[in-house]
Formats: structure tokens, C-alpha cells, sequence
């Protein structure tokens, strides 16, 4: 096909805004958020400006949007070191112990100014009843900050009455913002609805970065942003696998649909180094709505078992021992996906998860009105976070204390702050850990000035939304350091801004000069619309590199017989075509996905063994391999050539 | 379960700053259209002004997550959500009413069955939270900021600041 041009001849140049600031915060999710905060306590006495963009409207935006119905990071009575072994052991082996306790000992933190600014957190009393967190204050229970005692589902999970978790949290996060506008005296400080599609880079410094450009979503506008330092807080990566839903179902991902991989794709371009991105997140949930099962496990009780009523992760211990060694007895959440998936694999499903069982058990010592409550608490678990589950209950007829529920495993997403790791490799603290694991500040990429938290660093999940709060705010502080150590230095990019625009806006050209061509446009010769390429890449991704179709299951011939698909969907998504802004913005989601989705399997062929059985397996290496992989495995990747270099980075285990 | 708009309710938030259900998606799935007659395939106009009417549409049901926002922040109630065709039976809803501090919800079964149930959402009224509050208004102590800990740690005198592994 003859390449595209975009020459300003069938659609209308945007204008083009440029916004000079000093720290840039990308995304408005968690992460971002804390870093708003923490950076306005920093920064705005120093004079340094603070601008956040996102991609939505930042009351709810990311994997928070809808609510939450637990924080599952708090550490309260627990010493990092077990954090840091919890974390160590549901990764199978593998984490950067030094990041790993360096968020443990601020955590706790970020939740008690959740708690200050209005996010109801539940509360036990002296006789160890459960009270939510309204009734909590009410009673003028003490906050967890004077020792309240919070209603823990785990060792490190605690109930909240989420719903309004992302805008109270966004609503802190816009006050410094708007503390920081007023003392420096800038017109605007935070853009919504404008999606950063790359990282613009110093022109004397190719290894350090300068800016950022993206679109609005709303208007024919393309900003470009200047900047001293930038935090990528963009999220992790859904849809890069065909779902399991086939039809409207598809938006139905258990992580955010809209979050696009943008963070891993905008870090490989501009040549950061990347590390386990061949590790995903693929969760049992309950089936179709995917919601979640923490709190049925944790603090429900509720057990799951085959159709024959084994408890499938005593049944199949021994069998699974034979590959993953003394891995089966730590019980990680991917171990207890693989248990699963044999008795799925053998007939012997459907599974189910006993939530009438566990709701019977607990009523059998309650009051009517205490069962009242439970029955309260469960549904809520639901309606706080997965709303969607409680409508497939209802819509089935199904009420949890009457009878089971099925569960399945979903498709698999990209993530580095819940219970995966893959992102980027970032620097730990400067007063512990190995000196490779250290090269200045805290939680900045191996790109000078470029810093990342939440789903964006890698090695070190198990973080979830209060770790991703706290780590951005790690981030906001050593930003401000970095911009302060800098302050003499000029940054600029030599990126022509007419040239950028162009780029961004050829789907819009491609649109524009083609659709004519046939009676629909949706068929067309000439291009691939952005929701079509989505498709391509999921199948693509599904049947080589490891998704549902093939049980998770993938090779190196397999993989290898991918790339060549991989690398032509890559050649086709230039000859994307949108016909509207929202199509822009589908079509540049999927550039991000598409290099996500590449790093990912790219990762994967490296790594020649089966680290997370349950998430995913290498058929022609299915057992652990600790004497040579017990590692990291990085990469970085050339934008110009498009190849990618993957190497190993050695572990260093820090708590014994 | 995607979001969809019912026509007589949708005013198209007139006379309100923003289109709520635009602004608050977090996928950019709602936006305002022209309404044509499903039976006529006719634009339907404004007698009175003669202008198109315009009505907020789910532009792409397929990438819906369900997430409610659209339907909690729409003024008019106009928004509900359908439950995904293509795994839940029809009948089923869930429906959404948030207050300044709770939420109410009604589940409906398919079967006709009703549950309701309210939870908090908020213990501070929206507005009016101080982020300087307990902390002080003191700037940070621009000394420490190669040290580990984070602003309010160093504020509260947190013992956990700088601890390093034992
Ligand atoms: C269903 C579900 C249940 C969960 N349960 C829990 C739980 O019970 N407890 C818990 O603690 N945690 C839980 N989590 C995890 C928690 O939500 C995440 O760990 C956390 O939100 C990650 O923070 P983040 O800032 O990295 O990403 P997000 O919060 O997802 O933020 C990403 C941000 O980036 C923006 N963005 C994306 N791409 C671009 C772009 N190109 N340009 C500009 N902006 C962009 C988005 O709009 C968003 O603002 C759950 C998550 C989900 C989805
Ligand atoms: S559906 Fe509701 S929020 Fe959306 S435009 Fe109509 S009235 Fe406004
Ligand atoms: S339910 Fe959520 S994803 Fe769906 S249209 Fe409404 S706001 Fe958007």
C-alpha cells in the first residue's frame, strides 16, 4: 500500500497550543493524583510550576472511576519487611524488595488523608462489630491515624464505603493544583480530555526529556507541552486481548477498558528501559461480570471448588509441586488460577465459588438485622466497585445467599500496581538497595527526568490504589528535587510543531481523502478503522501470544509465528482512518496497545520458562527454572529500527 | 450492560454549564446527536426553533465498562444501563440515586424481585475539604527533600519515615 501522507488537503489543520510548565503529571488517576499533592507542598514554595493532563475528567478517571470497596494496601500493625515478603511471594520470587519496602513505609500514609478528606473507612468496635464508615464517624470512632481500628478483609486489605473514592481523592488533587495556579499565577493548570499520545524529547540530550504532545478530544486543538521533568501516570493496559465477551460485553474487562497501555508505549518510544512486561494480570472473578472476589474470600469466607465439590488447591497440590517446586505452597494468586484451570481443563467445572454456603454460615449466630447488614455488605462489595456483577445477578435471578456463583479467569491485562508487575525500571531509594538499583532519584525511568508510579512502575506490584497514591507522591517530591538540581539547565525538543500535528492528525487526513472511495466506510481498501485494528490486534495477541483461546498457552514457535502477524498489524495501524475526534482517540489508543501488546510478547519469548503458571505458560518450558531465571528481564526499544533489545537484570533478595 | 439514553427524558443538559454525561465518561462514549425518527429515518426538528434536536447517545456500547458515572451525574435521570445482551438476560437493573453523602440503589431482578440498599459515600461535604488541615500550613522543610518521607510524614513526626530494613 502506498504510504500515507498528511499534507493539510482533505482535513483542516487544528490549532496548536503550547503550554510551558515545569513538572508535567500525565494521567489524573491515583498515582497522578498523589503526585499533585505531594508536588504542591514541594514545589510551589520554590516557585515551579505543576500542570496535569488527562485524558478524561479526572472525578473519574482510571481504574478508580466507579469506586472501590476495599484499600488493599494498608499496613497498619504489619512491618514492611512482611510486606515486602508478601508482595515477594505472590510475585513467585521475584520483586524489587528495595521499591517494594520503600512504598510500605509511606502507604499508610496516603490512606490517612483519605481518610481526612471524607472517604468513609469502616471501623470495628471494642466488641468487634462491624460499623461503616458513616456509622464510624457517627460514633466518633478515633481515624486509623489515632489508632482506629479498621475492619481488615486480610492481613492487608481494609472495607471502605467506596463509591466516591476517585472524587474525593481527585478533589484533594485539584486543590493543590489550583494552590499551585494561584501562587505561580498561570491561567490554567489542569487539562482534561486531552489525550498525550507521545514524550518529546532534549534535543542536546536524547536520554532526557522536554515535553509532551497530545490532542483534545473535544476541540481541533493539538497542545504541546513543555516541560522540566514529566510523570508517566497513563495506567496500564486492557484490550490488547480478545475478551471473552463477544458481543457488547467487550467493554466488560474487569481492569479500566480505557486504559490503553499508553504509559509502557509512550516509555519504549522515548527509550526508557522496561522490565517484566512479559508478566500479566489474568484474575478469577465471578463469570461474565467479572466482579471481584477479595472480600468473598477474605472476609466472607466463601470457599470455591470443582463440580464435584474438591477444593481444587488441595486436590491438585501434589500434581502441581512436580513443575513449580516449593512455589505451590506459597499459594499465589496465579498458582491458585493454575489449580483451577486444571479441574476447568479436565471437565471437571463448572467452578464455583460458595457464596450461599459462607452467607448461611455466618447469619447461623445473627440477629435478623445483623444478617440485614451482611447481606448489605455483600452487595455492596459489588455496587462499589463492579456494578456490573450485581446486574448479572439480577438479571439471572440470582441472590447471593441462595445459591452459588461461577468463576472464571479473564482475559489477560497489563498492569504493575495490583496482583502484577510488568512496567517500567525505575530507580529505588537512595538509602538502601544495591547501587544498580539506584541511579538518583526515586522512581525516575532510566530517561533523565522522566518519572513513573502506580501500573507504571514495574517489579513491584501489590501497590493497588493507595500504594499507586502514595508512590505518585514519592514521585512529586523527588520531581520537585530533580527540577531544583536542575534549575540552570535549558530543555527544548526540536520537533517541528506543524510536523507533530500532521502526525497526529493523519487518521483524520486518511479518513477524509478516503471514505469517499466506497458505498461504506467502514470497507474500505484504503484503510482500517481504529475499532477493526482493535480487533486484529486481540486475535492476534489471543491466538499466539497466550490468551483464552489457547488456554494461556504459548511457545516459542508459537510466539515467534506471532510476530510476523504482530508485525504487519504494526505496518497496518499508519493506514488507521477516523472519521471524529473519538475516533482520533481510539486510533491512538491503539498504537499504544499494539506496542504494549509487542513488548509483552517480546518479553515472553525471552524468558524460557513458566514463572506464573495461571497467568500464563511457556509449553515448551512448563516448569519454574530458578537457576537461571530467577531474574529480571528488561528491554528497551529503538523507535527507528524497531527492534527491541532484551536482556536479564539480576534480583537481589534484601529481606531475608 | 451499556448506558442508554431514554429520548423524552434527555434535555440535553440546557441551561446547565456542561453536558454532564459527555464531560464525566471516562471513555468518551457519550456525545450529543441529531435524533432521527427510527420509523421515518426524518432529523427531527425543533417546531419552534427548527433546529435539529439534539440528544446524548452511547456513541460505542461495545467499549461500555458499566460503571455508572454517566448515570449517577445526569440530572434528568436519563441514563440507564441495559445489561449486556450478549450474557445477561433481559429484565434485570440496577439504578443508582447519589446524594450529597449516600447512595441509594435498587437492584430488580429479573423475576420482578426488589432489593434496596444505602451506603455512605462521603463523611466531609464535597467543597469544603481543607488539604492543609492537620497539617499545617508551614511549607516543607526544603532541607529534607533528599530525605525519605513524604511532606506529612515529616509534619506528623511519622516514625516510619526513614526506617530501612532490619
Ligand atoms: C475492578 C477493579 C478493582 C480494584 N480493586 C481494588 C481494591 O479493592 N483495592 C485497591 O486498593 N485497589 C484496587 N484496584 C486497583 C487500583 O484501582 C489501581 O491500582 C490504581 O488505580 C492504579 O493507579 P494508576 O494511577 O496507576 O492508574 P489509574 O488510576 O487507572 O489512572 C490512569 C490515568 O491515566 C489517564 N490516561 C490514560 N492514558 C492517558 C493518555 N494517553 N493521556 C492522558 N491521560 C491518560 C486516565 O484517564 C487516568 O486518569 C482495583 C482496580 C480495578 C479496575
Ligand atoms: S442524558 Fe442526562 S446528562 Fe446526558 S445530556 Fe441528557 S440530560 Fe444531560
Ligand atoms: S456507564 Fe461508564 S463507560 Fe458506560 S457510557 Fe456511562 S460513563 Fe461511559
Amino acid at each position: 500500500m502506498e504510504p500515507k501522507v498528511n499534507n493539510w488537503e482533505f482535513c483542516k489543520k487544528p490549532e496548536i497550543v503550547v503550554h510551558e510548565t515545569d513538572l508535567l503529571l500525565i494521567g489524573g488517576g491515583m498515582a497522578a493524583c498523589g503526585t499533585a499533592y505531594e508536588a504542591d507542598r514541594w514545589a510551589t514554595p520554590e516557585g515551579l510550576r505543576i500542570t496535569m493532563v488527562d485524558k478524561a475528567a479526572t472525578d473519574r478517571s482510571g481504574a478508580v472511576a466507579m469506586g472501590l470497596s476495599a484499600i488493599n494496601t494498608y499496613l497498619g500493625e504489619n512491618s514492611p519487611e512482611d510486606y515486602v515478603r508478601y508482595v515477594r511471594n505472590d510475585l513467585m520470587g521475584i520483586t524489587r524488595e528495595d521499591l517494594t519496602f520503600d512504598l510500605g513505609r509511606v502507604v499508610d500514609d496516603s490512606v490517612h488523608l483519605f481518610e481526612d478528606w471524607g472517604l468513609p473507612i469502616w471501623k470495628k468496635d471494642e466488641e468487634g462489630k462491624r460499623l461503616d464508615g458513616a456509622q464510624a464517624q457517627r460514633e466518633e470512632m478515633p481515624s486509623l491515624r489515632d489508632g482506629g481500628n479498621p475492619v481488615r478483609s486480610g492481613r492487608w486489605q481494609i472495607m471502605i464505603n467506596g463509591e466516591s473514592y476517585k472524587v474525593i481523592v481527585a478533589e484533594a488533587a485539584k486543590l493543590a493544583l489550583e494552590n499551585n495556579r494561584k501562587a505561580t499565577g498561570v491561567d490554567q493548570n489542569h487539562f482534561e480530555r486531552i489525550f498525550i499520545v507521545k514524550l518529546l524529547m532534549d534535543q542536546n540530550d536524547p536520554k532526557k526529556v522536554a515535553g509532551a504532545v497530545g490532542f483534545s478530544v473535544r476541540e481541533h486543538k493539538i497542545y504541546i507541552f513543555k516541560c522540566k521533568t514529566a510523570l508517566l501516570g497513563t495506567g496500564g493496559c486492557v484490550n490488547v486481548f480478545k475478551t471473552r465477551a463477544t458481543a457488547e460485553g467487550q467493554g466488560r474487562a474487569w481492569f479500566p477498558v480505557w486504559n490503553s497501555g499508553s504509559n509502557y508505549a509512550m516509555a519504549a518510544e522515548s527509550g526508557a528501559e522496561m522490565t517484566m512486561m512479559e508478566n500479566r494480570f489474568v484474575p478469577a472473578r465471578f463469570k461474565d461480570g467479572y466482579g471481584p472476589v477479595g472480600a468473598w474470600f477474605l472476609l466472607f469466607k466463601a470457599k470455591a471448588t470443582n463440580a464435584l465439590g474438591e477444593d481444587y488447591c488441595a486436590t491438585n497440590l501434589e500434581e502441581s509441586r512436580k513443575l513449580y517446586g516449593k512455589y505451590v505452597d506459597s499459594l499465589g494468586t496465579c498458582m491458585r488460577n493454575h489449580m483451577m484451570m486444571i479441574d476447568m481443563k479436565a471437565g471437571k467445572g463448572p467452578i464455583k465459588i460458595h457464596t450461599d454456603v459462607a452467607l448461611q454460615k455466618l447469619s447461623e449466630t445473627m440477629s435478623k438485622k445483623e444478617i440485614k447488614h451482611l447481606e448489605a455488605e455483600a452487595w455492596e462489595d459489588f455496587l462499589d466497585m463492579t456494578i456490573a456483577q450485581a446486574g448479572v445477578w439480577a438479571a439471572n435471578n440470582m441472590e447471593p445467599e441462595k445459591v452459588p456463583s461461577e468463576l472464571m479467569p479473564s482475559e489477560p491485562y497489563l498492569l504493575g500496581s495490583h496482583a502484577g508487575c510488568a512496567g517500567l525500571w525505575t530507580s529505588g531509594p537512595e538509602d538502601f538497595g544495591p547501587d544498580e538499583y539506584s541511579w538518583g532519584y526515586n522512581r525516575m525511568t532510566t530517561v533523565n527526568g522522566l518519572f513513573t508510579a502506580g501500573d507504571g512502575v514495574g517489579a513491584s506490584g501489590h501497590k493497588f490504589s493507595s500504594g499507586s497514591h502514595a508512590e505518585g507522591r514519592i514521585c512529586g517530591k523527588n520531581m520537585t528535587s530533580y527540577c531544583l538540581d536542575t534549575k540552570g539547565e535549558d530543555v527544548s525538543f526540536s520537533e517541528d510543531h506543524d510536523e507533530l500535528a500532521k502526525e497526529i492528525y493523519m487518521p483524520m487526513e486518511t479518513f477524509a481523502k478516503y471514505s469517499n472511495y466506497t458505498t461504506d466506510p467502514n470497507i474500505n481498501p484504503h484503510y482500517i478503522r481504529p475499532g477493526m485494528m482493535q480487533q486484529r490486534l486481540q486475535k492476534v495477541m489471543d491466538e499466539y501470544v497466550g490468551g483464552v483461546g489457547t488456554w494461556y498457552m504459548t511457545s516459542k514457535s508459537m510466539l515467534e509465528e506471532g510476530f510476523k502477524y504482530l508485525d504487519m498489524v504494526k505496518e497496518d495501524s499508519l493506514h488507521m482512518a477516523a472519521e471524529n475526534l473519538h475516533e482520533l482517540l481510539r486510533a491512538w489508543e491503539n498504537f499504544h496497545r499494539i506496542l504494549a501488546g509487542e513488548a509483552h510478547a517480546r518479553h515472553i519469548h525471552f524468558r524460557e520458562e513458566t514463572r506464573y503458571p495461571g497467568y500464563y505458560y511457556r509449553g515448551d518450558f512448563l516448569a519454574i527454572d530458578d537457576e537461571n531465571w530467577k531474574c529480571f528481564v528488561n528491554s528497551t526499544y529503538d523507535k527507528e529500527t524497531g527492534e527491541w533489545n532484551v536482556f536479564k537484570r539480576e534480583y537481589h533478595q534484601l529481606i531475608p | 450492560m451499556p448506558s442508554y439514553v431514554i429520548t423524552e427524558k434527555c434535555d440535553s443538559c440546557a441551561g446547565q454549564d456542561k453536558t454532564a454525561c459527555m464531560y464525566i465518561c471516562p471513555h468518551d462514549l457519550m456525545a450529543l446527536k441529531e435524533q432521527v425518527d427510527p420509523i421515518t429515518k426524518k432529523v427531527i426538528v425543533n417546531p419552534e426553533t427548527n433546529n435539529p434536536v439534539m440528544k446524548a447517545v452511547n456513541q460505542e456500547p461495545v467499549q461500555c465498562w458499566e460503571c455508572y458515572s454517566c448515570v449517577k451525574i445526569c440530572p434528568q435521570q436519563a441514563i440507564s444501563i441495559r445489561c449486556y445482551a450478549d450474557f445477561a438476560p433481559l429484565g434485570g437493573e440496577v439504578i443508582p440515586m447519589l446524594g450529597s453523602d449516600s447512595i441509594m440503589w435498587t437492584v430488580k431482578f429479573r423475576n420482578g424481585n426488589i432489593k434496596r440498599f444505602k451506603f455512605p459515600v462521603r463523611t466531609v461535604e464535597a467543597g469544603s475539604v481543607d488539604i492543609f488541615a492537620g497539617v499545617g500550613e508551614a511549607k516543607a522543610d526544603i532541607s529534607r527533600i533528599k530525605a525519605p518521607g513524604l511532606y506529612t510524614q515529616h509534619a506528623n513526626g511519622d516514625p516510619r519515615t526513614a526506617i530501612t530494613p532490619a
